[in-house]
């Protein structure tokens, strides 16, 4: 019999606690797939945030430090000083990077630490029942932002790609999302190449994952898809914005 | 070994560097900012790194990460920087995760002043970030005594997995003293197999975590750290005491003004009164024990300290309502005078306070 497809050694056999439909766990296969071809699984550290994927260390297959809120980033710095011959991932979502932790992922980043960061974009607080997120679009409604978020009353939706794309110390940074079969595949060619861009020692590494959050939305697994698609991907460009063999 | 003259926040860090300390993280503030400037020369001289943080909150998780990592590590602050480090602290306390936080306390609340301060009591005794935890904090009076309890911090911190602090005021951090660097004892520690360094796949994840959602799951937790802290308040109590036996008054104080009342002490003697002293080294565990040795014949205590009255309250469980308890302290940076400490000695005495 032919294998044509089994669950990645780089993730335990513990289900997912994720709602129906949502990406996250997605995500989940695609770093676990890259940890394993590029044959870092054993010296993998990974580093899970506060949110709904705050349970990842259950998940992956490999050593897992807890952060608190927003400082997964500076938790990688003291695990990848070190241990600076391991490679070492932090995996958040948009609150924890982008909001409480914005001062964390920025100096991370701009110091040039050999760390791989997966960046979670739903455009929405998941875990605490969906609050309006900095990633949040104008217009989107959250229970936090009941008439739709309103430009005029808390600024447009950050782009943190675009943001650590301007600092030297990101030698990888680039935008995905997971809402096809091929953004699917573009998206595990960018997380293998972010991991790449730690192992080679180039210095940090993002990828922002555009992700769907069906319960928080309101939509069907599906409508979430398509919401990706007609919201999220006009106002957050899937790019690369740094590529670390032409980062002079 | 000879002595050296060395200011107190550069002893400091010759101490971790002599304990194995190899991991430093922090961010400036006076009356610490010596530590982590002796640091960034004299760690990787040793082989260590040192790392300025863009704040107290990086620089705390930065620490959680490193001693997750297996190692030994530390970072110091003065007051509104241990504020700011009581997230990671908690979470290190959580997670167990051994390493030493030196604060340098300065005058409170909010941004203070930048003069010695004692007014952190109840943040380092009481837990201060959220939930219940403990830190075993020393209270060094000298800067011989601060060399000694940073380096026996990091034994501490590795036996029982638990973050250490050492509470000193800016007084101690400022003022230079001679010290001799002593070998430390050698203790049995346990092996960090816990420790998140990469599976090797040669054994099972190591994950480092504080969160259970169970609520079965959490007490459980706590009911352990419970006992590890009933362990450590066994075993750690650290003090020195005097005259308690036939004293008329019992003074209690830490730190730097502990000194000071012991000047204050010779004063009233001279006057012919019997002054017993009570100076907790351990402000956690506290001293209890010591309240047992007291004369109840004596006239009352009298806890001195920089601050409003935090100490007080120690002071106050520990003698259970046997004696009565006043209070003698300055605060805002300002420090108790032995005049002031002799005249309410006095006055206790007298039967007139
Ligand atoms: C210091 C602190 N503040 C607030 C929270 C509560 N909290 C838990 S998850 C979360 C939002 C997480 O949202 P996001 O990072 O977007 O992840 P998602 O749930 O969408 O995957 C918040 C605010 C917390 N755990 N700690
Ligand atoms: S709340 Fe949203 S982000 Fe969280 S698991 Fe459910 S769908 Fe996913």
């Amino acid at each position: 019999m032919t294998i044509v497809y089994e669950k990645s050694k780089g993730l335990t056999d513990i289900p997912f606690h994720y709602c129906p439909g949502c990406t996250h766990g997605v995500i989940h296969k695609l770093v676990a797939e890259v940890l394993v071809e590029l044959g870092v699984l054993d010296d993998a550290i990974g580093v899970a945030p506060v949110g709904c994927s705050v349970l990842a260390y259950n998940y992956f297959n490999c050593d897992m430090q807890e952060a608190s809120h927003g400082r997964a980033p500076a938790v990688a710095t003291g695990i990848k000083r070190v241990l600076p011959d391991n490679v070492v991932f932090s995996y958040q979502g948009d609150g924890d990077l982008a909001s409480i932790g914005t001062a964390e992922i920025v100096h991370a980043a701009h110091r040039g630490e050999k760390i791989t960061t997966i960046f979670v974009n739903n455009a929405i607080y998941g875990m605490t029942g969906g609050q309006m997120a900095p990633t949040t679009l104008v217009g989107q409604k959250a229970t936090t932002a009941p008439f739709g978020r309103d430009e005029a009353h808390c600024g447009k939706p950050i782009k943190i790609s675009e943001m650590l794309a301007t600092i030297d110390g990101a030698k990888f940074v680039e935008r995905v999302a997971v809402n096809t079969p091929a953004n699917i595949r573009k998206a595990k060619k960018a997380i293998k190449r972010a991991f790449e861009c730690q192992i080679q020692g180039k210095g940090f590494a993002i990828v922002e994952v555009l992700s769907t959050c069906p319960t928080n939305w309101g939509l069907t697994p599906v409508k979430a898809l398509d919401w990706l698609q007609d919201n999220m991907i006009p106002y957050y460009p899937l790019q690369n914005f740094r590529n670390f063999e032409e980062v002079k | 070994m000879s002595k050296v003259l060395m200011k107190g926040n550069e002893a400091v860090g010759a101490a971790a560097i002599k304990a194995g300390c190899k991991y430093f993280f922090g961010y400036p503030i006076t009356p610490q900012s010596e530590l982590p400037e002796y640091m960034s020369k004299a760690l990787p001289e040793a082989g260590g790194v040192f790392l300025q943080a863009e704040s107290e909150v990086a620089a705390i998780n930065m620490v959680y990460g490193a001693a997750g990592a297996g190692a030994r590590v530390m970072t110091g602050s003065s007051s509104p920087g241990i504020s700011l480090k009581q997230e990671g602290i908690t979470y290190c306390a959580g997670a167990e995760l051994p390493c030493v936080i030196v604060n340098m306390m300065r005058g409170g609340p909010g941004l203070g002043s930048i003069q010695p301060g004692q007014a952190d009591y109840f943040q380092s005794t009481r837990g201060g970030g959220n939930g219940d935890y403990r830190t075993l904090v020393y209270a060094p009076a000298s800067i011989q005594e601060t060399v000694d309890y940073v380096m026996l911090a990091f034994d501490k911190a590795d036996q029982y997995r638990n973050p250490v602090l050492i509470l000193a005021d800016g007084m101690i951090g400022q003022m230079m003293e001679a010290v001799e660097f002593k070998e430390a004892k050698k203790i049995d520690l346990p092996k960090k197999d816990w420790a998140s360094t990469g599976t090797k796949g040669k054994r099972s994840r190591n994950i480092i975590n504080s969160l259970y959602l169970e609520a079965e799951d959490l007490e459980a937790h706590n009911v352990r750290l419970e006992k590890k802290y009933k362990t450590i308040e066994e075993n750690e109590v650290l003090y020195e005491a005097f005259g308690l036996e036939d004293a008329e008054v019992v003074c209690v104080a830490y730190g730097t003004t502990s000194r000071i009342v012991k000047t204050a002490i010779k004063q009233a003697e001279a006057k012919g009164i019997k002054v017993g002293m009570i100076r907790p080294i351990t402000l956690w565990p506290f001293p209890y024990e010591a309240f047992k040795n007291i004369n109840l014949n004596a006239k009352g205590m009298l806890a001195v300290e920089m601050s409003s009255g935090q100490l007080t309250d120690d002071v106050k469980i520990g003698i259970e309502g046997r004696l009565p308890v006043y209070f003698n302290g300055r605060t805002g940076g300002m420090i108790p005078t032995p005049e002031s400490i002799v005249a309410d000695i006095e006055k206790i005495a007298g039967g007139t306070k």
